[in-house]
C-alpha cells in the first residue's frame, strides 16, 4: 500500500478520459502543459486544446467564451498565475456570472521547490476562497482528484482544484466517489482533531501515529471540499475531541486554517493551533528541506496537537 | 424578468428545433439615424432618473450599436437564445445605457424598465449583467475584459460549426489594458474571421484627454502589427458603419476592427467633447436643453 500518485498527472490522465465521454470539454493552457499535464489532452484532442501562451487573463477570459458557447471549459497554468495574475478575470467572468469554468491549477504550495518564491502559491487557496459561488477542492490523493474531476464535469459552475507537483500516497479506494461540501474521518480519535488538506492530510495521518505513542487519540479529517466547507463535521469533531490542529501547504491566513477558525468561533470555540505559512513567502530549496523550514512536518503538527491539549487541559 | 441561474443546476437547453429566423434589417442610414435619435432621447432619460451613470460614452456609442443591431445582426429578440444569432461583447461596459436603450427598442424586454437603470432590485444594472437582463450575453464592467470572452465565442462557434458571427465594443482608452493586447495576439494567431471589434475612439477618458493620460495612438498601424485588418471610419455616420460591418464579415483568415472615430457625447452640443460628463448624469437643466436640442421637449 505503498503506491503513490501524483494529482497532477491523474488531473493529466483523466481529462483524456473524461475527454471522450463528454464531447464539450475543451481544455486550455498557458505555455505549461508539460507541467501542469494538459499536453496529454492536447496530444488526443488538437482541436479542442487552446494554448494561450504566456497569458493568463487571457487565458481566463477565452475560457469563459468558451464556456458561454457551452463548452466545459478547463483552464490550467500555475496555481500563482492562475489565481494571482488572472484574480480579477476570475472574479468578474467566472465567479460573478457562475460560469462553467474549472480553474485546475498545479504548483500549488511550496513543493515546488528549486523554482523559489515567485512560483510557489502559498495565498490561492485564500484568493479563490473568498469568491461567492467558487468550488474550491483541494485533493489528498490521485484517486481523489479523478472522483472530483468525475464530478467537476457534471457541475455546472465555477470550480477551482490545486494539484501538486509531489506524488501523494493513495488513501482511497478505486471507487471513490466525491461529494460536495462533505469532508471525510480518515481516522477517529476522542483527544484532538488534525484537519488536513492535500499533502498535509498525509502529515496529519503520520502525526497522529506519533500522538498515539504517547497515548493520545487523535482524529484525522481531510477537508478536501475546502468551500463549501463540511462545517457540521467540523463542529462535531471539536465537540468531540474539544481540541483543534488544521494544516495546509498554504499561508495561514485565509485558506483551511481560517476556514476551520471562522467556523468554531461562532459555533463552538476550543483550542485551535493553524499549522501552515506564518506571513512569509516562499524561497528556493528541495520541497523536503521547505517543508521542514516553513514547519509543514508531521512533528509540527504533532507538536501543535500537545499545545492545544495543554490549552485545553487548562 | 430572467431569473439568475442557479449554481449547479444545468441549463436549460437552448431552443432547438425551430427554423432559423432573424429580425428584418434596417439599411436605411437616415431611417437608422432617426432611431439613434430616439435612443440618445431614452439614455438622457435613464440616466437623469438613475441620477448616475455614463453620459459620454454612452452617446459616443450609440451610432455604432443602432448600427449593428438594427441593420447587422442576425438575431431574434424573441428566440433571445437561438443558438445561430450573432453575439454582442459590450467590452466597454460602462456604455450600458446605449445598449438598454436598443435592447428595449427591440423588444428584448419593455421600456418602463429603462427608468429603473442602477435601482435596488433593477434588471438593468449599473454594468452589464447577462444573469438578469435579456439580451446581454456577457457580465462586462472591468475594462480590458471583453476581448478575451468575445474571442472564446467566437472559438465555441467555430467547434460548434456555428455560422454565428461576434462582435465586439472596446473604448479607446480601454486599450490601455494590457489584456486587450493578449487577446489581439489570440485573435489573429487562432484567425477568428468569425469575429469583428469595434473601437468606439471618442479621444476621452476619465482624467483628460486620452492623448494626454496615455496615449494610444496610432491605433491602425498597432491593430494591423498584430494582425488585424482595420478599416477607418467615421462613427457616426451610418452609410460607413454599415459598409465597414459588411467590409469585415467579408474578411477571412484574420479578424477585422473597425476604429470609429466618433465624439464624446455626440448629439447634444452641451456634452460634446467634454472630459467631465464621462460619469456623471445630466441634471434636470440639462436634460431639458438636451431635449429640446434631440427635438423631443415635450
Amino acid at each position: 500500500m505503498s503506491e503513490k500518485l501524483s494529482t497532477r498527472v491523474e488531473y493529466g490522465k483523466t481529462l483524456v478520459e473524461l475527454g471522450k465521454r463528454y464531447q464539450d470539454i475543451v481544455v486550455l493552457d498557458a505555455d505549461l502543459s508539460g507541467s501542469t499535464q494538459t499536453h496529454r489532452f492536447a496530444k488526443v484532442y488538437q482541436d479542442r486544446f487552446f494554448n494561450m501562451g504566456i497569458s493568463e487573463q487571457d487565458l481566463m477570459g477565452t475560457a469563459v467564451g468558451l464556456a458561454l458557447s457551452g463548452k466545459i471549459a478547463f483552464a490550467s497554468t500555475f496555481a500563482i498565475f492562475a489565481t494571482g495574475r488572472a484574480w480579477e478575470q476570475i472574479r468578474q467572468g467566472i465567479a460573478y456570472p457562475a460560469v462553467n469554468v474549472k480553474i485546475v491549477a498545479s504548483h500549488g504550495g511550496v513543493t515546488v521547490g528549486d523554482d523559489g518564491g515567485s512560483h510557489q502559491a502559498i495565498e490561492d487557496l485564500a484568493l479563490m476562497r473568498v469568491l461567492p459561488n467558487m468550488v474550491v477542492l483541494v485533493p489528498a490523493d490521485g484517486i481523489e482528484i479523478r472522483a472530483m474531476l468525475e464530478w467537476a464535469v457534471e457541475y455546472v459552475g465555477p470550480v477551482y482544484i490545486r494539484t501538486s507537483r509531489l506524488a501523494f500516497p493513495v488513501i482511497y479506494p478505486e471507487d471513490h466517489r466525491f461529494v460536495l461540501g462533505r469532508g471525510s474521518i480518515l481516522r477517529d480519535g476522542t483527544d484532538v482533531t488534525l484537519a488536513g488538506i492535500g499533502l498535509m492530510v498525509h502529515h496529519c495521518l503520520q502525526a497522529a501515529d506519533m500522538l498515539a505513542h504517547d497515548g493520545v487519540s487523535a482524529r484525522v479529517l481531510n477537508l478536501s471540499s475546502l468551500k463549501p466547507l463540511d462545517w457540521e463535521l467540523v463542529v462535531a469533531s471539536a465537540r468531540q475531541t474539544g481540541a483543534m490542529v488544521t494544516a495546509e501547504e498554504h499561508l495561514v491566513t485565509g485558506g483551511l486554517g481560517s476556514a476551520v477558525s471562522e467556523v468554531l468561533a461562532e459555533h463552538h470555540p476550543v483550542p485551535i493551533k493553524r499549522v501552515g505559512i506564518k506571513d512569509t513567502f516562499g524561497i528556493s530549496g528541495k520541497p523536503e528541506v521547505l517543508l521542514e523550514y516553513f514547519g509543514l512536518m508531521p512533528k509540527d503538527i504533532y507538536e501543535a496537537a500537545l499545545q492545544v491539549l495543554k490549552r485545553k487541559a487548562n | 424578468m430572467k431569473t439568475p441561474p442557479k449554481v449547479g443546476k444545468k441549463p436549460a437547453l437552448a431552443v432547438v428545433g425551430q427554423p432559423p429566423r432573424t429580425r428584418e434589417k434596417l439599411r436605411d442610414a437616415a431611417q437608422l439615424a432617426e432611431i439613434a435619435r430616439e435612443m440618445r432621447v431614452d439614455i438622457l432619460q435613464m440616466l437623469h432618473a438613475a441620477g448616475s451613470g455614463h453620459t459620454g460614452g454612452s452617446l459616443s456609442a450609440i451610432d455604432l450599436l443602432v448600427a449593428l443591431f438594427f441593420g447587422k445582426m442576425n438575431h431574434d429578440p424573441q428566440a433571445p437564445f437561438w443558438p445561430q444569432r450573432d453575439k454582442f461583447v459590450l467590452s466597454k461596459g460602462h456604455g450600458a445605457p446605449a445598449y438598454y436603450a436598443v435592447l428595449s427598442k427591440l423588444g428584448y424586454f419593455d421600456r418602463q424598465e429603462l427608468f429603473t437603470l442602477r435601482k435596488f432590485g433593477s434588471c438593468l444594472q449599473g454594468h452589464p449583467d447577462s444573469r438578469c437582463t435579456p439580451g446581454v450575453e456577457v457580465c462586462t464592467g472591468s475594462l480590458g475584459q471583453g476581448l478575451s470572452i468575445a474571442n472564446g465565442m467566437a472559438l465555441g462557434n467555430r467547434l460548434n460549426h456555428n455560422p454565428g458571427r461576434i462582435y465586439v465594443l472596446l473604448g479607446d482608452g480601454e486599450v490601455q489594458e494590457g489584456q486587450v493586447w493578449e487577446a489581439a495576439m489570440s485573435a489573429a494567431h487562432f484567425r477568428l474571421d468569425n469575429l469583428t471589434a469595434l473601437v468606439d475612439n471618442n479621444r476621452l477618458q476619465i482624467d483628460g484627454a486620452v492623448e494626454e493620460i496615455m496615449n494610444v495612438e496610432p491605433l491602425a498601424p498597432k491593430w494591423q502589427a498584430f494582425g488585424w485588418h482595420t478599416i477607418d471610419i467615421d462613427g457616426h455616420d451610418m452609410a460607413q458603419i454599415l459598409a465597414a460591418l459588411d467590409e469585415a464579415e467579408a474578411v477571412k483568415g484574420q479578424p477585422t476592427i473597425i476604429l470609429a472615430r466618433t465624439v464624446k457625447g455626440k448629439g447634444v452640443s452641451i456634452f460634446e467633447n467634454k472630459v467631465q460628463y464621462h460619469g456623471v448624469a445630466p441634471s434636470d437643466e440639462e436634460l431639458a436643453i438636451a431635449l429640446k436640442e434631440l427635438g423631443a421637449a415635450g
